[in-house]
């Protein structure tokens, strides 16, 4: 009998390698567990029958083309697109012996922080169905949670890998930009768009990371990695320096709860030998959110130009070549996909492009400047992974802007180009919170070591206390 | 910094959107307060500033000129709407 909801992939492997279960049984113990608890959950779009490689199963978020898989980025606009070529990343878990499970849910274009703006309905959260499993990656981290995967890939904008892994209590790193490759991801906003991994712990998450991440020929924003990533050992932070924004203490919107398990999470920290120093973040908290929801929408709204109902995707029949785009456009494009392209078509737009497009580029300078002073003296920036435990279904999706409120902690080092790692780190209401850590650039085997440190010390039970 | 219904109407078009009425008077709305709440950027002076539109330093990123395979025409047509032998049919322009 396969655990699979506390089977890590390391686990996993191991199983493979003792010859314990072979390839097929692993893949189908987890396609029954995908039967067993999908139907309430929703975490796959669809699911590969066949075992497909000589290692242990992977879920793939649906933005990451897979050939011959139908992959719809979850939108209308692309039911029935089946790639004809594998994204770079999907060549690379395949060649490294990995067997796709599926294919999992997401907002529309990954846009949003619930999967509720996914065209084929919600994702829900594993601890607590009738509760967001975050977004836009909810489907890849409510599987990894319920053990319908041991570990899966998913893509980070503002937030997509680190708060829906946060809200579902397991381990999900946004790697530097330009170490992952892009070549065949559905693109959302080019300049902030990076593929990650999700899992239950830190270890395999790094694992992951290093058959992933690297140049890649087809993706010429990718860079060598200056160092190979590192599976992390050890339990001790001495030595280590921790700064939290002097901001995070101000703001309102992080709750009680989260605040509390995040305090004690530093205090953790303090015993493995960490120092916890403070961090000034001013710019990043006030003008982050703003700055990403017009460089977002202005790249989305350009990606999102080539869905014109002519090589691939539904087409809406007109009279004329401009009434069969614009009709397509309307019927397959989701609210929050449209509300972006019209935010970003105005931001670039004669007239206002220099006061908003313009001025927000400008802005993202400053934050890069000041994460890199923040991080002078220091190995990482902590903080809060999402201000809030999982929200009820339905709460904030009448209103754009207090959706979008919830990536206000993860946005800022996005637009600086920095890795984060979240890591489970308490419960509130019985709920998962998680913890992020912020490092330089490439200094992604620096926060494997501190969040491997800081997993042992917690010891968070990753499975759902309600699947236990 | 509210957004009017033809400024609505006139992004839709850029945006090779045909909107509902409904549609419309939402975005409206919408735009208004999103618009407002982005806004605040331009409380900062930042003429002396240079835009980023990448954040990593990566400059002149060269590959070996090496001809690689292509997809075969099967493929390229193999999710098409519509097809007329090699080409992609659309309805008429005008």
């Amino acid at each position: 009998m396969i655990d699979t909801l506390r089977l890590t992939a390391e686990g996993a492997i191991a199983l493979l390698e003792r010859g314990e279960v072979s390839p097929a049984e692993l893949h189908g113990a987890y396609l029954e567990a995908i039967g067993e608890r999908d139907a309430e959950l929703h975490c796959y779009l669809r699911t590969c029958e066949e075992p497909n490689g000589s290692g242990i199963p992977i879920a793939l978020k649906d933005v990451i083309s897979t050939k011959g898989i139908e992959t719809t980025a979850g939108s209308k606009i692309l039911e029935g697109y089946t790639p004809v070529f594998d994204s770079t990343v999907a060549a690379r878990v395949k060649s490294a012996g990995l067997s796709v499970l599926g294919k999992t849910n997401t907002d529309e274009f990954a846009m949003g922080s619930s999967t509720e703006n996914s065209a084929w309905g919600p994702s829900r959260n594993p601890w607590d169905p009738t509760r967001v499993p975050g977004g836009s990656g909810g489907g890849t981290s409510a599987a990894v949670s319920a053990g319908l995967a041991p570990w899966g890939l998913g893509s980070d904008t503002g937030g997509s890998i680190k708060q829906p892994s946060a809200l579902c209590g397991n381990v999900g790193l946004r790697p530097t930009y330009g170490t992952v490759s892009r070549y065949g991801i559905v693109a959302f906003a080019s300049s902030l768009d990076q593929i990650g991994p999700v899992a239950k712990t830190v270890r395999d998450v790094a694992l992951l990371y290093s058959i992933i991440a690297g140049r890649d020929p087809l993706d010429s924003t990718t860079a060598a990695l200056p160092e190979p990533a590192q599976l992390p050992e050890g339990d001790s932070l001495v030595g280590v320096r921790l700064a939290v924004p002097k901001q995070v203490g101000d703001l309102d919107a992080i709750e009680p709860g989260v605040r509390a398990a995040f305090e004690d999470s530093l205090e953790r920290a303090r015993e493995l030998g960490a120092e916890v120093g403070e961090c000034d973040l001013p710019l990043s908290y006030r003008y982050g959110m703003p700055c990403y929801y017009l460089v977002a929408p202005a790249e989305a709204s350009s990606n999102l130009a080539r869905y014109d109902g002519v090589r691939y995707g539904p087409r809406v029949a007109g009279d004329t070549y401009g009434e069969m785009v614009d009709r397509t456009r309307d019927a397959g494009f989701g609210p929050e996909p449209k509300r972006r392209i019209m935010l970003g078509t105005y931001a670039l737009s004669a007239g206002y492009y220099d006061a908003f497009y313009g001025q927000a580029q400008k802005v993202r300078t400053l934050l890069i400047r000041e994460h890199r002073e923040a991080l002078e003296g220091f190995d990482a920036i902590v903080t809060p992974t999402s201000p809030t435990v999982a929200f009820p279904i339905g709460d904030k999706a009448a209103d754009p802007l207090a959706m979008y409120a919830c990536d206000l902690l993860t946005i800022p080092s996005c637009l600086a180009g920095l890795p984060g790692l979240s890591i489970p780190c308490g419960l509130s209401e019985g709920l998962p919170v998680g913890l992020q850590l912020i490092g330089r650039q490439f200094g992604e085997n620096g926060l494997f070591r501190i969040g491997h440190a800081l997993e042992q010390a917690l010891g968070f039970d990753t499975v759902p206390e309600r699947l236990r | 910094m509210a957004i009017s219904k033809e400024e609505v109407l006139h992004v839709a078009r850029l945006a090779q959107l045909a909107l509902t009425d409904d549609e419309i008077e939402r975005l409206t709305e919408e735009l208004g307060a999103i618009l407002d709440a982005v806004g605040v950027v331009a409380e900062l002076d930042l003429a002396d500033v240079l835009p980023t539109s990448h954040p990593l330093d990566l400059v002149n990123v060269w590959d070996e000129d090496e001809p690689r395979p292509s997809l075969s025409l099967e493929e390229v047509f193999a999710n098409a709407p519509d097809r007329d032998g090699d080409h992609f049919r659309v309805p008429p322009t005008a």
